[in-house]
């Protein structure tokens, strides 16, 4: 049998298997939580933003296995970067999956991602691999907001 | 054995042939939708080709042709659910629209504030909502019925909650989640002896198991053409006669009056009062033949396969360890839906890896969010057969969620 070799690359199930940065901070500067009402795909952000740095970045997610390896891709590439860079890498990576074209490049230091990128041959899944990253920029957000970071 | 001649049937089926990424079609999404036999296809080309025209309308030829194959098959759909008037067979739109039809005009006519409305913890959203509703607008109170760990309902549970409070009851007659037929015959017992009435789900009932409306004695029957090898946009209200006779319209328009002046109209009779509007004159000419061919098979014949099949699925898939099969574990307690989960995988993952397989089998909440929630479960994989399924099919699925463990099971962090 052939399971589907995109979707669930070494990648992927290394991610799944292993999530980086799973659990919870015990003060963030910023916690959210994000669903995905259609599959029930639900996981918690939580963020320490320090002088614009992201310092510390936990995830807990109850999801398949896209939106579990895609939140853990998502907090190795984001930790330690400042606000601007994580939203830069944010846009990019959304741009990447909505786009019809194929036309987005990813700098080699976001490689990691292109294993994703099989994800858009299924539509459906697209919503379960940018939940953990819309989240994140609702995290991003809340901390801009903040009046204590 | 059972009776039915599964090869020769498989015949019938032209999307049966397709392959998808060079693999052979395993379709287990049955209780989503069924596949449709060509002789419903071919009713629809007729149709549109031969005679396509309004009902009861023109005095032309084709308005005839029509108008007597629209009838015609609302006699077939008596015959087949045992009702004594053809006008007890409402045509609507869909299980879904059936149920509010009863909702919106018997219950604004018949429920008052303190009134209880008794369904049961296995209900389809179709079978929730609506009752929601009408609860809210008429400060009625929703009461449930609740479920046993293998998914049958506590009868002992539901005597104590129909009371004379109790007006109707909603229930399912098969869980499209547990796959449990549920004693409608029972519950409409209790129910007339409380005063009240009975209103029964039959979207996955009625095409699997024998439906009498009058051995059953129920009071509302809802059910879709297209989950029995009908098209899409058929449902069918079966409701007594007395009760519909002394509802007002659910909808209004065209065709649903006698005479209307420019302040006020009167209605037409049974069943066209409930009709209003260019009713899906194709879609309900090509049911009549679903129902036929159904008829042909022998419904009784058709329950004995998928016990048969049900049965050698429930006994496959068990010897997953890792598996977790929801409802009834006999067989012939239950309809051929399977919902289940592997390890700890989620249910989107499990039907990605069987679409891989071309096998077709949902994944979700099946509309049954609060379940789901007494579950302790996001959603759950299901596989639900029919006629054209084989054993040689369950194999695949089996063979499938082997792969699945395998890849995705085992996980060490949640």
């Amino acid at each position: 049998m052939s399971l589907s070799d995109d979707l669930y690359r070494e990648t992927i199930l290394d991610h799944y298997h292993h999530p980086r940065n799973h659990g919870a901070i015990e003060h963030p500067t910023a916690q959210v939580e994000g669903v995905n009402p259609l599959c029930g795909d639900e996981l918690t952000l939580y963020l320490n933003v320090k002088d614009n740095k992201i310092e510390d970045v936990k995830l807990t997610a109850k999801g398949c296995s896209i939106n579990t390896a895609s939140g853990s891709m998502m907090s190795e590439l984001l930790l330690g970067k400042s606000i601007e860079e994580a939203n830069e890498i944010v846009d990019l990576f959304k741009r990447m999956m909505l786009d019809k074209n194929e036309e987005v490049e990813l700098p080699d230091e976001l490689e990691d991602l292109e294993a994703l990128r099989g994800v858009k041959k299924y539509p459906v899944r697209i919503k379960c691999a940018l939940l953990p990253w819309n989240t994140m920029l609702e995290g991003l957000g809340n901390t801009l907001k903040s009046p204590t970071t | 054995m059972t009776k039915l001649n599964v090869e020769q049937i498989r015949k019938d089926f032209p999307i049966l042939k397709r392959q998808v990424e060079g693999k052979q079609l395993v379709y287990l999404d049955n209780a989503a939708t069924s596949q449709k036999p060509k002789v419903v296809i071919d009713a629809l080309t007729e149709y549109y080709e031969g005679y396509n025209a309004n009902i009861h309308r023109g005095i032309h030829t084709l308005a005839e042709e029509a108008t007597d194959a629209y009838e015609s098959v609302r006699e077939t759909v008596r015959a087949f659910i045992d009702a004594e008037h053809t006008h007890e067979i409402i045509f609507t739109s869909g299980t879904t629209e059936a149920i509010n039809l009863v909702a919106n005009s018997w219950g604004n006519a018949n429920i008052l504030p303190g009134d209880e409305i008794v369904l049961t913890a296995m209900e389809h959203h179709s079978n929730l909502i609506p009752w929601q509703r009408l609860a809210t607008e008429r400060s009625a109170k929703l009461v449930f019925i609740p479920i046993t760990e293998d998914g049958q309902l506590d009868m002992a549970e539901a005597k104590k909650l129909i009371t004379d409070k109790t007006k109707i009851v909603a229930v399912t007659q098969m869980s499209n989640v547990f796959g449990t037929i549920n004693p409608v015959k029972e519950l409409a017992q209790l129910a007339h002896a409380r005063g009240a009435v009975i209103l029964v789900d039959g979207a996955q009932g009625v095409p699997h198991v024998k439906t009498s409306v009058r051995d059953l004695d129920v009071d509302f029957l809802a059910f879709s053409m297209h989950k029995m090898l009908g098209p899409t946009g058929v449902g069918i209200l079966y409701g007594k006669t007395e009760l519909l006779n002394a509802m007002p319209p659910f909808q209004s328009g065209g065709h649903m009056i006698t005479t209307v002046s420019r302040e006020k109209a009167s209605w037409a009779e049974l069943p066209w009062k409930f009709e209003a509007g260019t009713r899906n004159i194709a879609d309900v000419i090509a049911s009549g033949k679903a129902i036929e061919y159904l008829s042909a098979l022998g419904m009784e014949n058709v329950r004995e396969h998928e016990i048969e099949i049900t049965k050698y699925a429930l006994e496959k898939l068990s010897e997953l360890g890792d598996i977790t099969i929801f409802g009834p574990k006999d067989a012939t307690l239950r309809g051929g839906v399977i919902a289940f989960n592997v390890d700890a995988i989620h249910a989107h993952d499990i039907g990605q890896i069987c679409a891989d397989a071309a096998i077709a089998v949902r994944a979700g909440h099946h509309c049954c969010q609060p379940l789901m929630r007494d579950l302790n479960v996001m959603g759950t994989a299901r596989a639900s057969f029919y006629i054209y399924n084989t054993k040689e099919e369950v194999d695949l699925l089996f063979e499938a969620l082997k792969e699945a463990d395998k890849v995705l099971g085992h996980v060490a962090v949640r």
